[in-house]
């Protein structure tokens, strides 16, 4: 008989230094033993931020997630333990959204593809523009139409919810701009004119700068973007200096407004004169797509996953105000512009005019791009039938997601910004999990292509609308 | 008033007038009121992303797919004679007997012009079966551009296809119909990558036997 001779475990340590997203250290550096797991290294973290709260962190190794005791990680990757391991935490949403994975409606009523979907910021009502000239409005908790906003002259492209909620506007392939007042369905004045051929976007001025919401501005075919008052009714700006179509347009945070253009140029306009700031180049070819770093909290305004009604729009401003200061922390804000030389190209607007990263891999036209709503991530669909994923500070590339079979056209990210979600032309929509780095779900369902998706800021809803003309609704 | 072939042509003349006037009234009359362009509404509404972008409608891309692939498994392709005589084995081989009391049947003689290449070395006289004569052999193709109208004397590179059958391929038979080879680095042509084109296919459009050339047309 065999002596089992009892083999004695040494927990080594080894010294880490934790660090957040941005490269700002917390703390001196720790000897930490082997054994300890992400677990642990949450209790230090909160205990070090001084949280009230236990929040969820996620920790990355030199950009891997980890997952396993840091035994495990240093054997499995051959570190050496008498350097500095450097650890950067991430928070992640308190709360979580549940992938949807049915589609609980197919609601018909256009009579024309659906090229526009948008939740309210709130999450509480349901948009859509479609080819047959109409806005509808759904209701979400029978699943059935509510209004129907008729007066556009041609199809409706874009549409949008002002960040209070109080106001939808909605442009037209004729160049006109209509507001509608949601509650009602009924249009709120005369149709907005000025530009010449079709409006391409269109983007409200954030509640945390101008409390109720006032301004917008809409970018056109023409090649110019005008900012508009909602209450004088007519265009107060208008922002010229592009040759080619402006296909994008995006209000930022601290008050400038970035357009994108088909002639390869991102140009950056301050808003009380309408005077150019800054000319960002780079681009070999149009550029499609533009996304900043604030987006989901400029969308959103001062609503969050909570459902908290406000009183008054001071308080909504106050409330707004607080959520972007956290969302942008120390750190100018980002823009990320996707372009059909295959190439998107992040950008710190504020600091320099030339591009932080260019992000390369795609191998068709990059057609939408949109940073996940805490920042960290940024995810770009392209007609080369992939979505990628990069690093929402660093712009590194960190996966590619494959499964669709014809081009990808839009994204949308799920407010805890754990799941992606993509609508393409073959049809299909598919929820992508970002832990994972692989598919979720795949949401078949629609006749034709999907040309609109969007998730509700409250996680419970997806909204997808295509060539087929039905609404499908999906739940988890 | 005139009267007759006078009034007649004075009256066209002044009717011609007429109809100027109220034309170059109306055009004034268009300036002044200004009328609201109203575009119609088309089917096919597609979102803003995709409006500058020329898509081929898919019917037809899976289609062109669908043919292509049909096209490839059929073994058919777009040539300026589509359809040849079938040249029966009779014709084209001549039976040569050998051996001493000339009883043996097994060797064949060509009768159609063939091409069998710079390298090419008979095999031993006594094994082999088919007798290409080297007064059939040819070298040189009066090959015609079809757009340019112009004919060259380029060099035959090797058969492709003959209509006929494989074994009238690897024997290098050259009949009407037969798709052959050719150099064209005389021609000059540039492929869009920049690299040099020294070989294209062209298709014999006579009968070589009868004329003692061979004429052929380039495939473009």
């Amino acid at each position: 008989m065999e002596v089992e001779t009892e083999v004695e475990r040494d927990i080594n340590n080894v010294m880490c230094q934790l660090g957040d997203p941005e490269g700002t250290p917390l703390g001196p550096p720790l000897y930490l033993p082997q054994n300890a797991g992400p677990q642990q290294l949450q209790l230090i973290v909160n205990k070090l931020l001084n949280n009230e709260e236990k929040l969820p962190y996620a920790f990355y190794i030199s950009d891997q997630e980890l997952f396993v005791p840091l035994e495990t990680y240093l054997q499995k990757n051959k570190v050496s333990v008498e350097k500095v391991l450097s650890i950067v935490y991430q928070p992640q949403a308190v709360f979580r959204i549940r992938p949807v994975s049915r589609c609980s409606a197919t609601i018909t009523g256009h009579a024309e593809p659906v090229l526009s979907v948008s939740f309210s910021p709130d999450g509480k009502q349901l948009a859509s523009g479609s080819g047959d000239t109409t806005v509808r409005l759904w209701d979400l908790n029978t699943q059935t139409p509510m209004f129907t906003c008729t007066g556009h002259k041609n199809w409706v492209l874009c549409i949008a919810w002002s960040p209070d909620g109080k106001h939808l506007v909605s442009g037209s392939k004729a160049g006109e701009l209509k507001i509608w007042d949601p509650l009602s369905g009924k249009p709120s004045g005369n149709p907005l004119v000025g530009h010449r051929k079709w409006i391409t976007g269109i983007s409200w001025e954030p509640v945390h700068l101008n409390s109720p919401c006032r301004r917008f501005v809409s970018s056109s075919k023409d090649g110019d973007a005008r900012i508009w008052d909602v209450s004088l009714r007519r265009c107060v700006i208008v922002l010229s200096g592009h040759t080619l179509a402006v296909t994008c347009v995006k209000w930022g945070g601290d008050g400038v407004i970035y357009t994108g253009s088909q002639d390869c140029t991102i140009k950056v306009w301050e808003t009380s004169q309408g005077k150019l700031i800054r000319e960002l180049k780079g681009h070999g070819h149009w550029v499609n797509s533009l996304a900043l770093s604030t987006e989901y909290v400029l969308r959103t305004g001062a609503y969050d996953h909570t459902g908290k009604e406000f009183s008054s729009p001071e308080k909504m401003k106050q409330v707004a105000l607080e959520r972007y200061k956290k969302m942008k922390g120390n750190a100018p804000e980002r823009l990320v512009s996707g372009s059909d030389d295959f190439t998107m190209f992040l950008w710190e607007p504020s600091m320099s005019k030339h591009p932080k990263t260019r992000m390369t891999g795609h191998q068709q036209l990059v057609n939408h791009v949109y940073f996940s709503p805490d920042g960290q991530w940024i995810a770009s669909a392209s007609f080369d039938k992939s979505v990628k994923l990069w690093n929402g500070i660093t712009g590194k590339f960190v996966t590619a997601f494959r499964g669709h079979v014809g081009p990808v056209y839009q994204i949308s990210w799920s407010a805890d910004s754990r799941l992606l979600l993509s609508g393409s032309k073959d049809s299909t929509l598919k929820v992508w999990d970002i832990r994972t780095k692989k598919l979720k779900q795949d949401l078949p369902g629609h006749a034709d292509e999907v040309f609109a998706v969007d998730w509700s800021p409250d996680g419970e809803k997806v909204a997808s609308g295509g060539k087929d003309k039905v609404l499908k609704l999906w739940m988890g | 008033m005139a009267l007759g072939i006078k009034g007649k042509m004075f009256a066209k003349k002044r009717y011609a007038e007429k109809a100027l006037m109220k034309k170059t009234l109306a055009m004034h009359e268009e300036s002044t009121s200004r009328r609201k362009v109203d575009d119609d509404v088309q089917d096919g509404a597609v979102p803003a992303y995709l409006l500058d972008r020329e898509n081929t409608t898919r019917a037809k891309v899976l289609s062109n797919t669908i043919k292509q692939k049909r096209k490839e498994k059929a073994g058919k392709w777009d040539v300026p004679l589509p359809k040849v005589r079938p040249v029966a084995e009779d014709e084209m081989f001549k039976v040569m007997r050998s051996g001493k009391r000339r009883t043996k049947q097994w060797k064949r003689m060509v009768t159609k012009a063939t091409f069998v290449g710079p390298s090419f070395t008979r095999k031993p006289p006594k094994y082999e079966r088919f007798i290409r004569p080297s007064g059939l052999r040819f070298n040189k193709a009066h090959v015609t551009h079809p757009e340019l109208k112009a004919t060259f004397n380029l060099e035959i590179i090797g058969v492709k296809k003959n209509p006929n059958g494989p074994m009238y391929t690897s024997l290098g038979v050259m009949t009407k119909g037969t798709i052959i080879e050719v150099n064209v680095s005389e021609l000059g042509l540039v492929t869009p990558a920049g690299k040099v084109v020294w070989g294209k296919y062209a298709q014999v459009t006579n009968n070589p036997e009868n004329d003692g050339c061979v004429n052929a047309v380039l495939l473009v």
